[in-house]
C-alpha cells in the first residue's frame, strides 16, 4: 500500500488509524486474540481482511510466538494485538524473548478507558510498567492523534540498531475518538542513534591485529542475520582463511558445508570449537555478546587471546569479555571496510587442529549418535533423517531442551534465516507457534518444528491455529518421556534424584487428529526413514512422534561454570 | 572496590522512563543510595542525578545500559573528586520551655545552617552540604529532640567542562525531533 499522503488526509478514528498505520509499514499480517479493550480495533481490521490477514492463535502467548517466527524468517517485525489485563500480560515471555533474542515486534494492546486508568477496571493492568523490561521501548496512548506518531515510532525503534520488541498500549476511548488522519514514517528522532558512525581508525586496529595472527579465530552471531551480512561474513572468513563457528542464533549465517564453518559454540557446541577458543591468539566476535552458555567461566576464556567485537549494541561492549579493538557498528558495513584492511591469508594448520578435535568428536560421540548401534531411536539419527529429506534447504524451528541441541547441532543448512529457536530466553512452548509463524511468512518454505514432548505440551493449543490456517508445519516430537535437559542434569549433577521430570504423556497421535491434523508415530528403526516420507509428502500439516531412548545426553557439554576447555565427551 | 559514583542522566520528558532507568540497578541489585529528577540547563531536557556506591567496572557497564535506553540522551558517572556536590536537610525540633534556645542558635550557627521557619512550637532548621555534614548537624541537634529529619537527593555538577552540549548538537545534527507523545 502507497504511504499515506496528505491530499489523504481524512478523519477517522484511533482504531481505523491503527489499522491504516499498519498498512503504511507495510504489515500484512498480524497474530492476535480479541477482547473487550480491543474490541474498536478488531472493528475496524474487519473492513481491511483483505489488505491485513489476521491470525487468529488460541493463547496471546501463541500470538506473540507466532510473530517471532514471522519476524524472524521474514525479517520484517511481527505485529501483534492483544487485549487488556490477561491479554496484555500473556505476552510478556514472548517479549521477554523478543528483546533478549533482539527480535523486531510491534505489540499493540488494547487498554481501559482513560478515565479508568488507575481505579482496578475490569481487565486492568498496568502492562506498561509490566512490560517496560522486556521491552525495547513501549508507551500508552490515550489520545487518537497520537496513534499515527506511535506506530511510526514503534517501527522505527523495533527495526533499527539492535531490533527489539515494542508495545502500544491504547486506550479503548482513543481507539474510539476521532483524529484528523496523516502517517509519515518515522526517520529518526534525537535520544537515539541506530547506526553509529564506524570508526575506521578501530578497523585499521582491528586488521593489523588479524593481518599478524596465526591462530585467528570467528565467532559469529545473530548480528550477522540482522544486519544482512552473511555474504559478508563469507567473503571476511575466505579472504583471510579464518575458522568460523557460531553461537545457537548464528547459525545457518554460514552454510553447514562451508569448509570455514568449524561448528556450534556454548554449552553443548563442537569440541573443537570450545577447547581451541582458549588457543587462538585473536578473537573476532560478530554480531554476538558472549552468553553464559558460549562462553563458560570467564575467567579461563579466551585469556590468552586479543579480543576484537564487532557489535552495534554499545552496552555489549567489554560487558562479559574485555575487549582490545571494539568496532561499534552495523555488522554489514563493519565487515565490509574490514575485509578491505585484511590481507588474503591461509591458516591450513590452525584449521587442521579443528578437524583433529572434529575427528576425536565425530568417534565419541557423532557416530554413535548418527549411526547408533543400539535398539532404541537417537534424537541424532532423526535429525539425520530429516537433512536427507530436505537436503539442508528446510527452516528449522526448534524449542528448548535436549532436541534443541540436537537439533542445532545435527541440522543441515543451506542458507541464511532458517534456524528459529529461543536462544537467550529458553522459552519452553515458542516453537510450536514459532513455527506457525514461519510457514505463514513462508509458505513455499519446508518448515519443520522440532519439539520434545515436554514443550509441546505447553502450546499445544497452537495445533487448534494449524488446523484452522492449514499452515503446512511438520512437526517432529522427539518423545522421551521425560523433561529431558533437566533430567540429564539430575542424572549428572544430581544425583539421578529425578525430581519431577518423568512425563505420563497422552496419545499425542490421537490429540493431532482430533485437531484434523494428520499424524503417525514411530518408535523402530525400520519405520523412521517411511514415517518420515510419509510427513514431507503429505500436502499439509503433519504430525510425527518418534519415541526415542529415554535417557540419553547429550555430549559434548560444558558443565555449568566450567571453562570451554574443560568441555566433556561423555 | 567499591566507592560513591553520581550518575547524571540527561532525558527526554517521557512519563515512566524513571522506572526503565532504575529498574536497571534493580536487576545487578544495586542500591541507589539518592536519586534526584529536575529540569537540566536545556530546555525540555531532564536531569536525573543518582547515587550508588560500587565498583567502577560495574557503574560504567550500567550507565551504558542507561544510556542504550530510547529517550535517553546521555549519561556520565563522576567521582566525588570530579563534582560539586550538595544536599539539602530539614529539621523539625519542638520547643519546650526546657528547651536551651540559646545553646540551640549556637550550634545552627556553628553548623552553617539556619533557621527556617518558626512554627508555633516547632523550629525547622535547614542545612545545606554534603551527607556527613547534615549527618554531624544531626547527631549535634540530637540532644534537643529531633521530631523530624529529611534530607533531599544530591544535586552535582561536574568540575569540568559540560561535554553534554556538544553532545545534544551531534545528536540533533542526525534529528531533532524528539518525539515526545503525550
Amino acid at each position: 500500500m502507497e504511504a499515506i499522503t496528505k491530499e489523504d488526509k481524512k478523519v477517522i478514528t484511533g482504531a481505523e488509524a491503527t489499522i491504516l498505520s499498519l498498512l503504511a509499514e507495510g504489515t500484512d499480517m498480524v497474530f492476535g486474540y480479541p477482547g473487550g479493550a480491543i474490541m474498536p480495533i478488531y472493528d475496524a481490521l474487519y473492513g481491511y481482511q483483505k489488505e491485513l490477514r489476521h491470525i487468529l492463535t488460541r493463547h496471546e502467548q501463541g500470538a506473540i510466538h507466532a510473530a517471532q517466527g514471522f519476524a524472524r524468517i521474514s525479517g520484517r517485525p511481527g505485529v501483534v494485538f492483544a487485549t487488556s489485563g490477561p491479554g496484555a500480560t500473556n505476552l510478556i515471555t514472548g517479549l521477554a524473548d523478543a528483546k533478549i533474542d533482539s527480535t523486531p515486534l510491534v505489540c499493540i494492546t488494547g487498554q481501559v478507558a482513560s478515565s479508568l486508568l488507575g481505579t482496578d477496571a475490569f481487565q486492568e493492568t498496568d502492562i506498561i510498567s509490566l512490560s517496560m523490561q522486556a521491552t525495547k521501548w513501549n508507551i500508552q496512548i490515550t489520545k487518537a492523534e497520537d496513534i499515527p506518531q506511535a506506530i511510526a515510532k514503534a517501527f522505527y525503534i523495533a527495526t533499527s540498531g539492535r531490533p527489539g520488541p515494542v508495545l502500544i498500549d491504547i486506550t479503548k476511548d482513543a481507539q474510539f475518538a476521532s483524529l484528523n488522519y496523516e502517517y509519515r514514517k518515522c526517520t529518526g528522532f534525537r535520544s537515539y542513534n541506530p547506526k553509529p558512525a564506524i570508526d575506521t581508525e578501530k578497523v585499521k586496529a582491528a586488521a593489523e591485529l588479524i593481518n599478524k595472527a596465526k591462530k585467528p579465530y570467528v565467532l559469529f552471531g545473530q548480528g550477522v542475520i540482522l544486519a544482512h551480512a552473511e555474504k559478508e561474513l563469507a567473503n571476511f572468513v575466505e579472504k583471510t582463511g579464518i575458522p568460523a563457528a557460531w553461537t545457537l542464533l548464528g547459525l545457518s549465517a554460514l552454510p553447514t558445508d562451508h569448509p570455514l564453518n568449524v561448528g556450534m559454540l556454548g554449552m553443548h557446541g563442537n569440541y573443537g570449537p570450545n577447547k581451541l577458543t582458549n588457543e587462538c591468539d585473536v578473537l573476532i566476535a560478530v554480531g554476538m555478546r558472549f552468553d553464559d552458555r558460549v562462553t563458560g567461566d570467564l575467567n579461563r576464556y579466551a585469556k590468552q587471546a586479543k579480543v576484537i567485537h564487532l557489535e552495534i549494541d554499545p552496552a555489549e561492549i567489554d560487558k562479559n569479555v574485555q575487549t582490545n579493538v571494539a568496532i561499534l557498528g552495523d555488522a554489514k558495513a563493519s565487515l565490509k571496510l574490514l575485509i578491505e584492511h585484511c590481507h588474503a591469508n591461509e591458516h591450513t594448520e590452525w584449521l587442521e587442529e579443528f578437524e583433529k578435535l572434529s575427528a576425536i568428536e565425530y568417534d565419541k560421540v557423532i557416530a554413535s549418535e548418527l549411526n547408533p548401534s543400539k535398539l532404541g531411536l537417537t534424537m541424532g539419527e532423526v535429525i539425520r533423517r530429516a537433512n536427507e529429506h530436505t537436503n539442508g534447504d528446510a527452516v528449522v524451528v526448534t524449542d528448548v531442551g535436549q532436541h534443541q541441541m540436537v537439533a542445532c547441532r545435527y541440522a543441515k543448512f543451506n542458507k541464511s534465516k532458517s534456524n528459529i529457536t529461543s536462544g537467550g530466553l529458553g522459552t519452553m512452548g515458542f516453537c510450536l507457534p514459532a513455527a506457525l509463524g514461519a510457514k505463514l511468512a513462508a509458505p513455499e518454505r519446508e518448515v519443520i518444528a522440532v519439539i520434545g514432548d515436554g514443550g509441546f505440551q505447553m502450546t499445544i493449543q497452537e495445533l487448534g491455529t494449524i488446523f484452522q490456517t492449514r499452515a503446512a508445519v511438520k512437526i517432529i516430537i522427539l518423545n522421551n518421556e521425560f523433561l529431558g535437559m533437566v533430567r540429564q542434569w539430575q542424572q549428572l549433577f544430581f544425583d539421578k534424584r529425578y525430581s519431577s521430570t518423568e512425563l505420563v504423556n497422552p496419545d499425542f497421535v490421537a490429540i493431532a487428529k482430533g485437531f484434523g491434523i494428520e499424524a503417525s508415530s514411530v518408535s523402530e528403526r525400520d519405520g523412521l526413514d517411511n514415517a518420515m516420507k510419509q510427513m514431507f509428502d503429505h500436502d499439509g500439516p503433519y504430525l510425527l512422534e518418534v519415541m526415542v531412548e529415554k535417557e540419553d545426553n547429550v555430549f559434548p557439554m560444558v558443565p555449568s561454570g566450567a571453562s570451554v576447555e574443560d568441555i566433556r565427551l561423555e | 572496590m567499591k566507592q560513591i559514583f553520581t550518575i547524571v542522566i540527561f532525558t527526554e520528558n517521557k512519563i515512566g522512563l524513571v522506572n526503565r532507568i532504575t529498574s536497571l540497578f534493580t536487576q545487578r541489585h544495586i542500591n541507589i543510595e539518592s536519586i534526584t529528577a529536575s529540569e537540566s540547563e536545556y530546555s525540555g531536557i531532564h536531569r536525573f542525578t543518582i547515587v550508588i556506591e560500587e565498583s567502577h567496572d560495574l557503574t560504567v557497564k550500567v550507565v551504558k545500559q542507561i544510556e542504550k535506553q530510547v529517550e535517553v540522551l546521555k549519561a556520565f558517572c563522576f567521582t566525588d573528586q570530579e563534582t560539586v556536590y550538595s544536599e539539602i536537610a530539614l529539621y523539625k525540633i519542638q520547643l519546650t520551655p526546657d528547651t536551651d534556645k540559646e545553646a540551640l542558635m549556637e550550634m545552627v550557627r556553628k553548623n552553617d545552617a539556619f533557621v527556617k521557619e518558626l512554627v508555633g512550637d516547632f523550629i525547622i532548621i535547614e542545612k545545606t552540604g554534603k551527607k556527613q555534614e547534615t549527618h554531624a548537624l544531626f547527631e549535634a541537634l540530637s540532644p534537643f529532640g529531633i521530631q523530624g529529619f529529611v534530607r533531599s537527593g544530591r544535586v552535582s555538577l561536574s568540575k569540568t567542562y559540560s561535554t553534554f552540549s556538544k553532545h545534544l548538537q551531534d545528536l540533533e545534527a542526525h534529528s531533532k525531533d524528539t518525539i515526545i507523545i503525550s
